[in-house]
């Protein structure tokens, strides 16, 4: 366990200077943050000094090594817009994202798993695939479609719910959260929901799927003939098998739950990261972007690690050690 | 029976009572842009300044149509060419009851040009000043090495600090409120960046008392997003209604649409200067000399556009279609220009007349997320004017794209948009029209590269005559010969448009900004 994580984690910081270069190269070629940034009637002496200021009339090479000597101190540089560190800029965001993307993924696991279960044992009557009919809408309807019905419906003319923003949010743990209370939770229930619908699907479909193939298996019959309960059966032996799979698709899904919710967090005004990462891409404010990829990248890292670990404990014959 | 309609006239009551007290207390707007910072000598652009304008207050005003006005100085006359004195107004305090005085003006005037790492700096406003005297604490006379008469003007685009509260701090303070304090008609709360900004009436505002005692700013930059938030009645008032929901929202019950023109012009511009442009070829995809460095094909282009057919079908109606650089009845604005005409066969002509009876080909550049409808205003641009013979291809792109490669002159045709903030011709001369000349700090914008000794001079010269009849006589005698040159093309003016619930009015300001104290409740 211990030779695995070492390997990982030098594995990982490997794929994040990599990620580095290509990230930092990638967001020089787009175009010049300045161009965009500084009024367009100033001067040219005035557009020479905002270059200056802001380090872009360095060489490409020098301005990724003032970067990367930066970034080993945890320093992303300061935001050209916002001239504050990005790393704060984007901490001070994440809350609202994490808060945003677990509760759509908890409504996820506890709507999703459920109905998959039951869309898997009663898959030959009208529950089952009227849950399947469900889930094939919540895949392929677009988000910011889906995003802008839930508003007209629920804000516009039922007046139930409010149409964006984040509302109020109580302190808790240093973080600010919206879900302590009840106005608070009522801003994050349409976007969550929004979020949550894709995911929901999916975990429908793939614990439909683990039932159905378990069903067949010489264990369940052999448990049936040994005459333990259905629930027991499905409840406790099925479910263990099934969660593999299930497991390691929503880690990785909760990652891009994460990294983008952008469409929702745009629709619904939530200030998010997502939010965040769009706007400073219109403008090209490079530290931001360029440390909002390496704080996704690390994550990814972070989640891909979690879902194996947890993945061995679920099924010992996994070996973490032999894997190459 | 009875009891149930006591009981519903009682509900009925409170909830009347209820939206009547929310009414008067807070008013929450639901903006499209969200302010970068709340420094207001931080960053140059339209949401920093719009919001720095609820906190703080100008030295002079300008109203909603951008004349100017007594703001915190209430006069300014020139004492003779070089030298300006601004009356301060007096018994007026900051939000934390400190006195403002000239001091305080002073500071702001030295603060301006030492902003780190400012993107986008406010120190166009102040070069000119060579010296800032305080007579007494509220007199001050400003010194200049040559005339500048527009120095008042220049007064009306930066807000005053406090020397008190802003000395020695960081843009991040004046960010987390600490150093926000101004004289202006809202107090700082909070700032939830990306989500809202909170700000609570200043009972001792030296102007109009306003009937909100807290202003909530929300930046929703999704357009559906923010209309949808009007209707449903989580804001009061919206700005940038998106022209496609204007139809429905105009039948909508309850709430209340206003329009307004703005500054904020569409034109082209036109490699005018070099032999060889990049994206012109004749018919075959030959390389030709640049056809646009001759005047007839300068206007065979602008008599082929249909100037009214954009402003009806593509912008909806919220287009004005334009003569000049700015709408007319603006300071330096000549009388006599009109929008051209839609000539397609006297286009046809001048290229003919030009050497060109079968056109040529050419690639207008835009970008396709900067201005009301961009990219769909390249697209009826490049049909109409292959509709005369210049076969036009359209190359949109996001605007961090654009215009980096337009000001890198990579383009010879593109669409740009202008909006000045100081509200008179000067401006827009400077950075358009006149010769691209780096020494001097003009043509910082004239991509076109278009260039006429002329209108080089006249602008000049306007800029140190401070009798301002002279002034502005010898402006538009420079925007007349420009545009005779179509030193640019210029297409239209936007219309902005407000949506507000019932009871509220905005009339709409010509800069788009949307400031508390212009909205009307009842």
């Amino acid at each position: 366990m211990l030779a695995f994580l070492i390997r990982r984690i030098t594995q990982s910081v490997i794929v994040l200077l990599v990620m580095s270069v290509l990230v930092f190269v990638g967001v020089f070629y787009i175009g010049n943050p300045i161009d965009i940034l500084i009024a367009p009637d100033a001067s040219p002496a005035e557009y020479a000094r905002a270059v200056k200021e802001l380090g872009l009339d360095l060489p490409l090479w020098e301005q990724y090594f003032i970067f990367l000597k930066g970034a080993l101190h945890g320093n992303f540089g300061n935001s050209f817009v916002y001239n504050e560190p990005a790393l704060k800029i984007i901490l001070d965001r994440l809350p609202a994202t994490l808060e945003l993307a677990f509760t759509a993924m908890v409504m996820a696991i506890f709507v999703g798993i459920p109905l998959g279960l039951v869309a898997g044992i009663q898959h030959d009557n009208w529950i089952g695939r009227n849950i399947m009919r469900f889930s094939i809408l919540g895949f392929s309807l677009p988000t910011f479609w889906v995003g802008l019905m839930l508003i007209i419906i629920f804000s516009v003319q039922l007046n139930w719910l409010p149409s964006g923003g984040r509302g109020e949010t109580t302190e808790f743990l240093g973080m600010h959260l919206s879900f302590l209370t009840w106005k608070g939770l009522s801003y994050l229930i349409l976007p969550a929901t929004n979020l949550a619908l894709f995911k929901t699907s999916l975990a429908i479909r793939l614990t439909r799927a683990g039932v159905q193939e378990n069903l067949q298996m010489d264990y369940v019959k052999f448990a049936r003939a040994k005459g333990l309960s259905n629930t027991r059966i499905i409840g406790v032996h099925v479910m263990k098998n099934i969660m593999i799979p299930v497991i390691t698709v929503l880690g990785m899904e909760l990652g891009n739950l994460i990294a983008f919710a952008v469409v929702t967090e745009t629709i619904f005004a939530w200030p998010g990261m997502g939010k965040l990462v769009i706007d400073s891409i219109g403008v090209l404010d490079r530290p931001i972007i360029v440390a909002y990829l390496l704080i996704t990248v690390t994550m990814f890292i972070f989640i891909n690690l979690i879902v194996d670990v947890m993945y061995s404990i679920l099924d010992p014959r996994v070996r973490l050690g032999d894997q190459r | 029976m009875k009891k149930k309609l006591l009981i519903s006239f009682v509900v009925m009551a409170s909830l009347m009572l209820g939206a009547s007290f929310a009414m008067a207390r807070d008013l929450t707007l639901g903006l499209k842009g969200e302010p970068t910072s709340l420094d207001p000598h931080f960053h140059n652009v339209t949401s920093n300044n719009e919001n720095s304008l609820f906190i703080f207050d100008r030295l002079v005003n300008q109203d909603y149509r951008q004349k100017l006005e007594p703001g915190l100085a209430e006069s300014w006359t020139p004492v003779n060419d070089t030298t300006w004195e601004f009356k301060l107004r007096k018994g007026v305090t900051f939000h934390d009851g400190s006195p403002f005085t000239a001091e305080d003006v002073k500071f702001t005037i030295e603060r301006i040009p030492n902003v780190p790492n400012s993107p986008s700096s406010f120190t166009f406003a102040v070069s000119a000043i060579t010296e800032v005297e305080i007579i007494d604490p509220h007199t001050i006379r400003v010194h200049s090495e040559k005339p500048s008469p527009l120095m008042p003007r220049n007064f009306a685009a930066f807000n005053i600090v406090s020397k008190k509260a802003a000395e020695g701090m960081t843009t991040e303070d004046f960010n987390s409120g600490k150093a926000a304090i101004g004289t202006g008609p809202y107090k700082l709360v909070e700032w939830a960046r990306g989500d809202k900004i909170v700000y609570e009436r200043n009972e001792n505002y030296w102007g109009k008392k306003l009937p909100w005692e807290k202003i909530i700013v929300r930046p929703i930059s999704n357009d559906g997003t923010r209309v949808a938030a009007l209707k449903s009645g989580d804001v009061d008032l919206i700005n940038f209604v998106p022209p496609a929901d204007m139809k429905h929202l105009e039948k909508a019950e309850g709430v209340t649409l206003s329009k307004s023109s703005s500054t904020r012009l569409i034109y082209l511009h036109l490699d005018s200067d070099r032999d060889d442009t990049p994206m012109v070829t004749d018919n075959d995809g030959n390389k030709i000399k640049n056809p646009m460095k001759d005047v007839r094909v300068r206007k065979a282009i602008s008599k082929a556009i249909n100037r009214e057919a954009i402003a009806s079908r593509i912008m909806d109606g919220l287009a004005i279609p334009a003569a000049q650089m700015l709408p007319d009845g603006y300071e330096g604005t000549s009388p006599n220009l009109k929008p051209e005409k839609y000539d397609p066969a006297g286009a046809k002509a001048l290229l003919a007349e030009a050497g060109y009876p079968d056109g040529f080909r050419i690639t207008i550049h835009g970008p396709n997320d900067r201005y009301v409808n961009d990219g769909d205003i390249a697209q009826a641009i490049a049909q109409m004017l292959t509709k005369v013979g210049i076969k036009t291809e359209v190359n949109t792109m996001p605007k961090a794209v654009y215009f980096g490669k337009a000001s890198a002159l990579e383009f010879s045709l593109m669409l740009v948009g202008w909006a000045t903030d100081t509200g008179e011709h000067s401006n827009c001369i400077g950075s358009l029209l006149h010769t691209y000349d780096k020494e001097k700090g003009y043509g910082a914008s004239n991509r076109g590269r278009y260039s006429n000794p002329v209108v080089d001079q006249k602008m000049e010269e306007a800029l140190v005559t401070v009798d301002m009849e002279k002034h502005n006589k010898l402006l538009i005698e420079a925007v007349e010969i420009g545009m005779g040159d179509v030193g640019i093309v210029p297409i239209h003016y936007q219309v902005n448009v407000w949506g507000t619930k019932k009871g509220l009015s905005y009339h709409g300001r010509t800069d788009g900004y949307t400031l508390p104290y212009e909205i009307q409740g009842e």
